[in-house]
């Protein structure tokens, strides 16, 4: 294995250590398949979350800074924010904090207060993103270890990551990134029209009549697709889909079981990590057994 | 500071306008008025409500006559809205016209302040710094010039026309340059036009004919506009002409090229089948470096290039690009006695034009023949051997089965002349935009490498595209049209050529570019089939279109529901802020059309229709009353609904319909966008040749958007029609006769004042250091050697002074903003 070339700090976030549990697996492994140092936060908190922003929006702000300022005392590196929902809120923060002087200020106050400062200068990533222009496509092609031929997936990005911070210009309505990624990796992907449409969200919680609705129409575009899997990019996302299969089922009156993955999950087998150190036994839509086992890439 | 000493006959009046409330409710105009009085030089200050009106003009040349005053500043608006006008009534009271200053206390002074004390503050700064210079300023003359009659109008579209009809109908010569082959514009390729349903072929091409048969109008089409110099009355123009390839002066329009060519143009896309199998796939040219081909299938290489080894081993497997390498001498036939190729191909055409479609029809099986006309065009005409025959085995009767491969994947041009000539359709021609997601090529014109736009071209020549031509690509072969044209009018060797012309104004007259619906990845337009933009429906609709007028979904299905999204780019803050204007109309247009020519639903998603002409809420009622479905909300998305790998799907319109305030899905089969009109791509570019502004959005700046909107800044030159912002047909047709009348006054003028704001040597002081001549922008400034100084052409000097700020012996004087009135009026400020 190559030395690390690019390291990045990385930004967890609470959904990773729990219903995300499996991604942050898969995650690591695949850095670490290829060579890509992944140094966690120390002491990080709360993202700042995307409920709280708009109750209270300073001190929010103020919070998901401290994330940014104790990523900056480590060194100068990325910071790498699976979860959506974090990498939304970190992102905005740092834009926000760089075009208002005003609530910089008050925002370096209440970091001043904690010893701490905040320059702004790392970006911040999503994995998918790093992993598809920081290492290329073709770079991943050929680091794999098996193809992933046989499987159909239907790619799925959500909106957070996509369309506020307009991370995936020009297609920020049609992502292709992930497409393109598991294509060239030997699958197949459906051309799913509902790749950035909402899963929910906190409705799923709040009003669960609509969550249901919403989440309903994406599984079953995707059955009728004819995927063998959906492929997430967000914890939020993935849970949503993945945890309601069976009321869904139930009020659609036809079958919506569809296993849910992290992209990070069918990319660890194709780059040839042990299947076992990839999360799978998270599923709760279980993966059939057979599909972990690939064929040898090129064959 | 000091304070000048006012020269002791000055006597100047100043006179503060209230503007009713403009200026007044920000600034303290009595005060001004009062400060003024007190300024040294000053003999009379007044202020009045309106000072450009006749009463307060009749004041100023009251005062002038009565109190003797040999100086005026006006302190109201800005000079480009009346300084003529106070200039006009100095004038008329016996004063120089150079003896007056404007000061401006409206836009740049009330409307942008709120503060009131220091609002007229700065107003009596302003009037002071006007007080200071119009006090040395010196009378001047203006200097008259000549107007050449002739008139250029850049872009022929329905405003070229109709205003090069105007000035050529006044007796008055007129040049129409074009950049397309030919005139017509956007216009050319509606089939109905709104409110009316006038067939717009009808209205348009009787103009256009009549363009070509005029003597005065002197028709460029294929021309592009190189480079502008002058002014108002005596402009020179390049011209730069792009190689037609046809002489139109020869060519007689009788089509016999375009029914012999035996090359594709359309569709750009397209893949050369042999045998189902794709042979040859082309592209567009990208970065115009010719087209992009590509051969791949080495199961199609001849028996021989694939093994090297006789007919009799012949066998799919798959070889390398080595192996492919074969010496293609051994593809050499011996030539055949008899007739040459082209005598063969020309006498295979004349054999097809006699056959009936039916009988076409019955011989097009797909099942080769073996009948060799592939490989003798591709051998004899072409020049590419590309196509070789072989023996593939025997037939029941013993004979050999002959079938036709590639002799090597570089050989194939891609010109498709061996799907023309192919009697069965064993080979064939396929357009990529039939493969899912393709974007159709709609076009008016025919599909052969020489075409006509459209039928009714004028002029009525073809052009060759050089991309496409198998004799310019192949660089000898093919040449049919050559053979065929009994004038003699086609010219290989034709290369562009620049004309140079005098003309006294211009006309800008370049309407506007269809937005790209693909930037805006939500509608799917390049993405999914059947979801098309405004123009291209259009086209389908015309009767010289694809579809022959027949309203068709890609795989050639009836439409069952059609949705028509309103707003695609405009009234967008993403993309367009402004309305469009015209696309409500077309749109209802399109469903009128859609209804009288399919039984199909249509859907308009719309956010507000805007039917604000004449007849125009009229056609919305009786749109309506067909039937059409309206839904008040922005189409927010298309969606393809598929099963499995289905291949065709039901597209859904996705809005929020904010009549009943709920989330709505739409099933249709088409979808048509009524996209943005934006500014030509280019403007910018001739923005700059011709010295004009752009308003933020892009489009052609006009004088004043009330009362000068087909005037620039620049004398002399003019807008009309969707250059100047988007517009329908009568709105552009009447910009049209506007800017011709404009032209036609000046014409009957003669002659024209110019502002002698020029820049002049003092000999005496010039050092003949050059530095003037290279940053002159409009290379108005000469050296002669003998007398070691630079002198000044003032025909090509505009008054911009960057030479005045650059001599370094302060040798160049600006006429009308000579230093000592700068420094003047900056002292006003200043003190």
């Amino acid at each position: 294995m190559a030395a690390p070339t690019t390291d990045y700090a990385y930004f967890p976030g609470c959904s990773l250590e729990s219903t995300g549990i499996a991604y942050d697996k898969s995650l690591r492994a695949v850095f670490r398949a290829l060579g890509l140092g992944l140094h966690e936060i120390d002491d990080w908190n709360c993202c700042g979350a995307t409920a709280y922003m708009s109750v209270k929006e300073t001190v929010s702000f103020a919070i998901s800074a401290r994330n940014l300022a104790l990523a900056e005392r480590q060194g100068p590196r990325d910071i790498v924010a699976p979860c959506s929902a974090c990498f939304l809120v970190l992102a905005k923060t740092r834009r926000f904090l760089q075009e208002r002087p005003a609530l910089r200020e008050k925002v370096d106050e209440a970091l001043a207060a904690a010893e701490l400062s905040c320059e702004c200068r790392a970006r911040i990533r999503h994995p998918l993103e790093v992993l598809v222009n920081d290492v290329g496509i073709a770079q991943l092609r050929a680091a794999a270890k098996r193809s992933l031929r046989g499987h159909r997936f239907a790619c799925y990005y959500g909106c957070q990551m996509v369309r506020p911070e307009r991370y995936f210009e020009p297609d920020r309505e049609f992502p292709m990134a992930m497409d393109d990624l598991f294509r060239a990796l030997g699958a197949a992907t459906v051309d799913y029209p509902l790749k950035v449409r909402c899963c929910g969200g906190m409705q799923m919680v709040t009003n669960e009549p609509v969550g249901l609705d919403l989440t309903q129409g994406l599984l079953d575009c995707a059955v009728s697709l004819g995927a063998t899997a959906i492929v997430t990019t967000c914890p939020m996302c993935q849970f949503n889909l993945e945890l309601y299969q069976d009321k869904i089922t139930a009020r659609a009156g036809r079958d919506l079981h569809l296993p849910v993955l992290f992209f990070t999950q069918p990319l660890g087998l194709a780059l040839g990590c042990d299947p076992a150190a990839l999360g799978f036994e998270h599923q709760v839509v279980p993966v059939p057994g057979d599909s972990l086992t690939l064929a040898e890439a090129g064959s | 500071m000091t304070t000048p000493t006012p020269e002791p006959d000055l006597r100047i009046g100043v006179f503060v306008c209230h503007c009713g409330v403009n200026i007044s409710q920000t600034v303290d105009v009595e005060s001004c008025r009062d400060f003024a009085a007190k300024c040294p030089g000053v003999a009379v200050a007044r202020d009045y409500k309106f000072m450009c009106s006749n009463t307060g003009q009749e004041q100023i040349e009251r005062d002038i006559r009565d109190l003797r005053l040999n100086r005026v500043v006006v302190a109201a608006c800005s000079p480009l809205m009346h300084e003529p006008t106070f200039r006009g009534a100095c004038e008329k009271a016996g004063l120089n016209k150079y003896l007056f200053q404007m000061a401006n206390i409206r836009e740049q002074c009330a409307w942008v302040h709120d503060d009131r004390r220091l609002a007229t503050e700065k107003a009596r700064a302003l009037i002071n710094a006007a007080v200071r210079r119009v006090a040395v300023q010196e009378p001047l003359e203006p200097f008259e010039a000549k107007i050449n009659s002739a008139t250029l109008i850049i872009g022929a579209g329905i405003a070229g026309i109709q205003a090069a009809l105007e000035i050529a109908e006044a007796g008055h010569p007129v040049y129409l340059v074009e950049r397309e082959p030919t005139i017509g514009g956007k216009m050319a390729n509606f089939d109905k036009t709104f409110p009316t349903l006038d067939c717009s072929a009808c209205i348009l091409t009787p103009k256009m004919v009549s363009v070509s048969h005029r003597p005065n109008i002197r028709l460029r089409t294929w021309h592009e506009v190189e480079s502008v110099s002058g002014f108002i009355g005596n402009y020179t123009v390049r011209l730069r002409r792009k190689a037609r390839f046809v002489d139109p002066l020869r060519c007689t329009g009788c089509g016999q090229c375009i029914s012999h060519c035996p090359a594709s143009r359309l569709p750009s896309r397209r893949e050369i089948l042999l045998g189902g199998a794709v042979m040859t796939e082309v592209l567009p040219p990208s970065n115009g470096d010719g087209p992009h081909r590509r051969s791949w299938d080495t199961s199609l290489l001849h028996p021989e290039a694939q093994t090297g080894t006789g007919p009799e081993q012949y066998s799919h497997e798959i070889v390398s690009d080595e192996e492919i390498a074969t010496d293609l001498e051994k593809f050499a036939q011996p030539r055949r006695k008899g007739p040459s190729p082209m005598q063969r191909y020309l006498k295979l055409v004349s054999a097809q034009a006699k056959m009936t479609e039916e009988q076409i029809g019955k011989r097009r099986t797909g099942e080769c023949t073996g009948c060799g006309f592939c490989t003798e065009i591709c051998d004899g005409l072409v020049g590419a051997t590309a196509i070789r025959m072989a023996v593939i085995g025997k037939d029941g009767k013993g004979k050999d089965i002959r079938r036709p491969f590639l002799t090597s994947l570089e050989a194939c041009i891609g010109c498709g002349a061996c799907a023309h000539v192919c009697p069965t359709g064993y080979l064939d021609i396929r357009d990529q935009a039939m493969r899912r997601g393709g974007v159709k090529d709609f076009t008016l014109g025919n599909d052969r490498a020489i075409y006509l736009a459209f039928p009714q071209a004028v002029p009525k020549v073809p052009i060759i595209d050089p991309l496409s031509c198998i004799h310019l690509q192949t660089e000898g072969g093919c040449g049919v049209c050559q053979n065929v044209c009994e004038p003699e009018a086609i010219n290989f060797d034709d290369r562009e050529e620049i004309e140079e012309v005098q003309i006294g104004q211009i006309l800008v007259s370049t309407g506007f570019q269809l937005f790209d619906a693909r930037g805006m990845a939500q509608y799917g337009h390049g993405r999914l089939d059947n979801v098309i933009s405004s123009l291209d429906f259009e086209r389908m609709l015309n009767s010289n279109g694809p579809t022959g007028g027949r309203i068709r979904l890609k795989d050639g299905r009836e439409p069952r529901a059609v949705a028509i999204v309103h707003c695609v780019g405009s009234r967008d803050e993403n993309h367009h802020r402004y309305c469009s204007r015209v696309c409500c109309m077309y749109a209802l247009k399109f469903a009128h059309l859609v209804k009288d020519r399919t039984s199909a639903e249509v859907y308009q998603f719309y956010i507000d229709i805007r039917a604000y002409g004449k007849g125009y809420e009229e056609f919305y009622s009786r749109v309506l009353d067909e039937g059409v479905h309206v839904i008040r909300g922005k189409g927010a998305e298309v969606i393809e609904q598929r099963w499995g790998d289905q291949s065709d799907g039901i597209l859904h319109v996705r809005c929020e319909d904010t009549l009943i305030g709920k989330v709505r899905d739409i099933p249709v089969d088409m979808v048509i966008l009524c996209n943005a009109l934006e500014p030509q791509g280019d403007a910018g570019d001739l923005a700059a040749k011709l010295g004009l502004s752009r308003s933020p959005d892009g489009f052609f700046l006009e004088r004043h958007p009330k009362l000068d909107p087909v005037g620039t800044v620049s004398d002399g030159i003019y807008i009309a029609g969707a250059c100047q912002g988007p517009k329908d047909i009568p709105d552009t047709v009447a910009q049209a006769q506007a800017a011709a009348a404009r032209i036609l006054a000046t014409v009957s003028k003669g002659a024209v004042l110019l502002d002698p704001i020029k820049a002049s040597v003092d000999h005496d002081h010039c050092s003949g250091c050059r530095i003037c001549n290279t940053l002159c922008p409009y290379q108005a400034i000469s050296y002669d050697a003998e007398s070691n100084v630079s002198t000044v052409n003032i025909t090509l000097c505009k008054g911009c002074g960057t030479c005045v700020a650059a001599c370094p012996s302060g040798a160049i004087n600006g006429a009308g903003f000579s230093d000592r009135q700068i420094m003047a009026e900056l002292e006003g400020i200043l003190v």
